[in-house]
This record gives structure tokens, sequence and C-alpha cells, in this order.
């Protein structure tokens, strides 16, 4: 998609921002301290942010990416103004909401009702405004039957749902999104998606910050990818996503050290490998190329008939696949000492981003759980010759 | 984002602090809003029973209103004090203890301040209402002195606001200010006739005509005689007292509003 040319008159104009935390080695946060040792406090300067420019136009949806500590968030915190920038500028032209952190602000022992219109004043909304849309708050929110209730008796999804709720219906022109939107149960994801496409629908302007390189390369118009504090690059989201893959944790598939595993033992699953087409282990996956997992399992006794079933998850634990031996009719006669059993894909399907594997090893029949490997490994999928927008990349060919 | 024409421009978020003030200040307590005027009532029973009944303390009668009651007589200056010390005490946290709030959100800080002096003085207005009504039955209609009294309030208010800024400022920056004040407060009430009239303390200073100037002078000392006299003598306050006290107020907000904004730009980070 091509950018507008309105450079003239941006949405949000980041000029030559820097920003420097100090780093104290010994801090002075008393009065008697300070005194004590006077002027003698040392620090050392940390730049979060250096030199960062970029423009982001009216009505265009603008991803930011980077790597934990790359200084996303400071960005996120100059843009909102809640930090001051210590060189350069930041302007935004039209009033801005940002879903940084919902329901900063809400008093606990106050009702959901009560905390709506404080929320709503502390972003600056006009109560006659949020007199008006209360309806459409609440209905968002799905709160309705809990919303004179203090939100210290609501759980930590309600919450942040009610925060939401508030934040998205503030109408800004400038809406600015952080990570956290993966909150709330898959109904009301999906609604903060259809929300969000709405306002890009009615031409505001997003800036977004994610790791998800899938909704950067879905949502977003251009991209700018922060590392250490500086942009490394700028430009299409297709290409930021390609250069970050390339290089973010090298680009292959990690082993994930938090995944659960619980099961009986009697086989286990040691290991997955990610294999290309040739069976060779390869750094990543590309979207429409052959790809393989193979499994490593072991059992010290023998065990007739086991099951083996690989699911994958997005980044965000969305199920995309699970494929079971039983269920391709696929039987592993047993599994004695060590034992590998292969998956190959002829075409993966799966769009540029990244992904986790789980795991699971079950008995002959199916119901005794013997090793389960939740997020076992995460992988990236890189784009390929052959890939179609969206999600996946169908198995399929046009004919006239 | 730091003019007074913010403050205005965002009064609606003024008014929901304030009241996300008063509403969370005694919700989920056994007696409710009963307690802004339970802890006037404790005070004024144990002060009453220490000075007035074990130290004798006599005020003498008000003049021209002739009414004599050492429990009316502390009040007056007693509700205008506390108000005082619970609001700048209050606000002087206000930063701090609002920290998430302020990392997260971009909004006018002074508002945080502001709105703990605000809820003060709607307390402060209620007790004095009650405070009054008690006056009337002692004999001290003090209806016709309404006008003067607020503006006298509100003078009041705009120092604590203008003290409040500059110490919660540096609450930011350095978090034992606030046991600091606590001292400070301490010695300040009794350097101010709340229990005792303030004869007793002129008429020990008068070999000292600097100290007495001071004394007589300070801030809390000419609004606890400006009470007295509109509620308990009856009577118009001193001139004199109206312009130290405007000039004290002015000077206050002056201050406290520089060094608030000359810092708040960095309230996110140093939290």
């Amino acid at each position: 998609m091509t950018t507008q040319a309105t450079t003239s008159d941006p949405a949000v104009r980041v000029d030559h921002l820097s920003k420097r935390f100090r780093l104290f080695h010994e801090r002075n946060q008393s009065l008697k301290q300070s005194l004590l040792n006077w002027r003698r406090s040392s620090h050392d300067d940390f730049w979060a942010l250096r030199d960062v420019t970029f423009d982001v136009h009216r009505g265009e949806t603008f991803g930011i990416i980077g790597h934990n500590g790359s200084g996303k968030s400071t960005l996120l915190k100059c843009l909102t103004k809640i930090l001051e920038p210590d060189e350069g500028s930041v302007s935004v032209t039209g009033s801005v909401s940002a879903l940084l952190e919902l329901g900063a602000g809400f008093h606990p022992e106050l009702s959901g009702r009560e905390n709506v219109f404080l929320n709503a004043a502390i972003l600056g909304v006009p109560r006659r405004q949020i007199v008006e849309r209360f309806d459409d708050i609440v209905d968002f929110s799905g709160l309705a039957q809990f919303i004179d209730t203090p939100v210290k008796n609501y759980s930590s999804g309600m919450f942040v749902r009610l925060g939401f709720a508030v934040a998205i219906n503030v109408d800004p022109d400038v809406l600015i999104i952080d990570e956290v939107l993966a909150v709330g149960d898959a109904e009301f994801q999906a609604k903060c998606g259809d929300k969000i496409a709405e306002f890009r629908e009615r031409g505001k302007t997003i800036v977004l910050v994610t790791h998800s390189m899938g909704d950067v390369v879905r949502i977003c118009q251009r991209a700018a990818w922060l590392d250490h504090g500086s942009i490394r690059e700028l430009g299409a989201p297709n290409d930021i996503a390609d250069a970050y893959l390339a290089t973010s944790h090298g680009g292959r598939s990690v082993h994930l050290q938090d995944g659960l595993r619980w099961g009986t033992g009697e086989v286990q699953i040691d290991d997955v490998e990610v294999l290309g087409g040739d069976l060779e282990p390869v750094e990543f996956a590309r979207t429409g190329d052959p790809l393989a997992f193979r499994v490593h399992l072991s059992a010290r006794q023998a065990v007739v008939g086991p099951e083996l079933v690989l699911s994958l998850h997005d980044i965000d634990g969305r199920l995309l696949s699970e494929v079971s031996t039983r269920a391709r009719e696929m039987h592993i006669d047993q599994v004695a000492g060590t034992r590998t059993v292969t998956l190959e894909v002829d075409q993966f399907p799966l769009s540029e981003g990244t992904y986790e594997l789980s795991a699971a090893v079950r008995d002959e029949s199916g119901q005794r759980e013997l090793d389960v490997r939740s997020r076992m490994l995460r992988f990236d999928v890189l784009k390929g010759k052959l890939a179609d927008g969206g999600i996946v990349t169908l198995p399929a060919r046009w004919t006239l | 984002m730091s003019s007074a024409r913010e403050l205005v421009a965002r009064r609606e978020l003024l008014w929901n602090l304030t009241l996300r003030e008063l509403r969370g200040r005694y919700k989920r307590s056994l007696l409710g809003w009963g307690w802004s005027l339970l802890n006037p009532i404790a005070f004024m029973l144990i002060y009453t029973f220490a000075f007035s009944i074990l130290l004798e303390a006599d005020p003498g009668p008000g003049d021209p209103s002739g009414l004599k009651s050492y429990a009316l007589f502390l009040m007056c200056g007693l509700l205008p004090w506390s108000f005082f010390n619970i609001s700048v005490s209050t606000a002087m946290g206000g930063i701090v203890a609002n920290g998430a709030l302020v990392r997260k959100v971009a909004f006018p800080r002074e508002h945080l301040i502001v709105s703990t002096v605000l809820a003060g003085l709607f307390t402060l207005a209620i007790e004095l209402s009650v405070l009054s009504v008690a006056l009337a039955f002692a004999g001290n209609v003090v209806l016709t002195w309404i006008p003067v009294i607020l503006a006298v309030m509100v003078l009041l208010a705009v120092f604590s606001t203008g003290l409040a800024l500059a110490l919660a400022a540096g609450n930011v920056y350095f978090r034992d200010l606030s046991y600091l004040w606590s001292i400070v407060v301490q010695g300040w009430f009794f350097a101010t006739p709340i229990v005792y009239h303030q004869s007793l303390a002129t008429d020990r200073l008068a070999d000292h005509a600097v100290l007495l100037r001071v004394y007589n002078n300070l801030p809390l000392t000419v609004v606890v005689r400006m009470f007295r006299n509109l509620m308990y003598d009856l009577r118009m306050p001193r001139l004199l007292d109206f312009a130290v006290l405007s000039g004290y107020a002015l000077v206050a907000l002056m201050i406290g509003w520089w060094i608030f904004h000359r810092v708040e730009g960095r309230f996110a980070e140093e939290l």
C-alpha cells in the first residue's frame, strides 16, 4: 500500500528526539543523604532514545518493532507526553489516546461507573461526550451487571476490559497502542480487533508497538525498527519484518525454558528439530517452502502404539493447527529405546511471524498423557517465494 | 502543560479528582461521612479536657459577642488549622501516591494537588456549617458574616495550594521531606494561637518587638485570628490581616507554581 502524499501535515512528527535517563550509582533519595554528601551523587547517562526522527502521516497505521529495551516504551511515553524529550521534539496534531496502561487511575473503592467518568476525565474527554457514549462503553466492556460494583472486586481481566472500553471510546485522532492488547478472552480480542479496524477505516492515525510480525505486516502501512534507541530501518512492513526476523534471536528456532511439562513419563519427548525440505536442520522456515518437524522420543520400557500430537500456536497463544498421528491414520508400532517421528509439510502455509510448537504423547487409548510439553519450541517464519496476504498461504492455484 | 489556562480547561478532571478524593475518603468505613465530623469533635473533647479543664486556659469572652465557651473558641481556630494541616500533608504526598498514574498517563499534574485541597475545602465548609449551628445555639449568629468567612477560606486554600505544590514537588525528589514536614507542623501548631488565646503569647513577647511582629503575622496566626474575629467575636477582621493573608497566598502560590512546573516534566521518570 502506498502512503498518501500528505507529508506537509503529518499527524505525528518526531524530530531528532533523544531521551536520557540517569542511572544513579547511589541515589540520594532523602534530604538527609543529600545534605550529608552534597553533590556527590554520581550517575551515568543512558540514552534510551538517540536522534530518532520519523513522521506518521494522517490516516496511516505505523508499526514500531524492536527488542525489549530498544526504547519502544520510552518512545511511546514521549509521544503521549508522559516523558519530556531531552533533545529534539515530538508534536502530535489532534487528540491522542494511548492504550498503554489500561485502567491506570481507576480508584479501587469506586464503582465501575464512577471510574469510567474519572478515567475519561483523566484522558481529557468532556463529560457530556462520556454521558453520550456511556452505554457503548459498558456494552463494549461486557460488564453491564458489574458496573456499580467497586472495581477492586473486578478480576484483572474485567479491569483491563473496562479500561480498554474507555480508552477506545475516547475517539482520538491519533491512537497509540502498546502490545498490551493481548487482553481478555478470544471474543474480547476479536472485538478489539474490529474496533481498531474501524478506526483505520475512518481514517484515524494509529501507532502500534508490537512483537508480532504478523500484525506489522497485516495492519501497518509503514514500520520502523528501533534498535538500541535509534531507528535501524524504516520502510515497508515486509522489509522491516524480514530484516528484523533475520537478526532477532538469530532468526532461528529457540527451545523455550518456560513451557509447561507433565505426563507419566513412560514415553519422553526429548527434542524437536525444525528441518528443511532436504531434512537438514534449518535456521528458520519460509512460507510456501517444504518444512518438517522431527520429534525425538525415548522410552525405558517398550510402549506399544502411542499417539503423537503436534500443535502450532501463534505468539498470542491462538491454536492454529493440531496434527495427531491417529487422525492421519499413522500408527507408531512401538517406542522402545529411542525413536524419531517426522511430520513433513510440503508447502508450509503460515505467513511470516513467530510461532510456537507444543508436542504431546498419549497412550494407545488416547486417554493417558505420557508426556506433554507445551510451548516447547519457538520458531520464526520469513516471507518465502510463495506468500499470500493474511495468516495462511493456501495450497491453491488459479485457473481460467 | 503548565499554564493556569489548562487548570481551567481541564476543570472536569479537577472536579472528578476532587470527587474521587471525597468519595474514596470515607468509603467502606463504618460511619462514612460521620468520620469527617467525629474527628473534629474528638479533638474538641480532648483539647478542651487538656487545656480548659486541666490547664485552666481561659480565652476570655468574645468581643463584642460576649460568648464564653472554650470549646467553641477552640473550634474556630482548630477547624481552619486542620484543613491546612491535612490538605498540605495529603497533597504533598499526592504525586508519589499517584505514582502509577503519573508514570502512565499524561495529564496536568497540579490537578492532583489542587483537587486534594478542594476536597479539604469542601470538608471544611461542612465542618464550619456544623460549628455555625453550634455557635447559634450559644447565641452567636454568624449568618451575616458568611461572605467574609468564604473569602478567608479561599485565601487560606490558595496559600495551602501554593505550599502543597512546592512540597509535593520536593517530595518526589526527597521522600523524607514528609517526615520533616510533620515535625514542622507539630511546632507550628503550638506557635499558632489555636488552643490558647493569642494574648497569652503576645503578653510574653511584649519586650521583643521583632519576635512579636513575626508571631503576630505568621500565616496561620493571621488565619486563626480572622476566623475567631468572624465567628467567635462577631466582628470584621482588621484590614491589615486581609492584606497580609492575601500577600501570603499570592506569594506562596507563585513560588509553589514556579517550583512545581520547573520539575513537573521529570516526575514520570523520578518516581
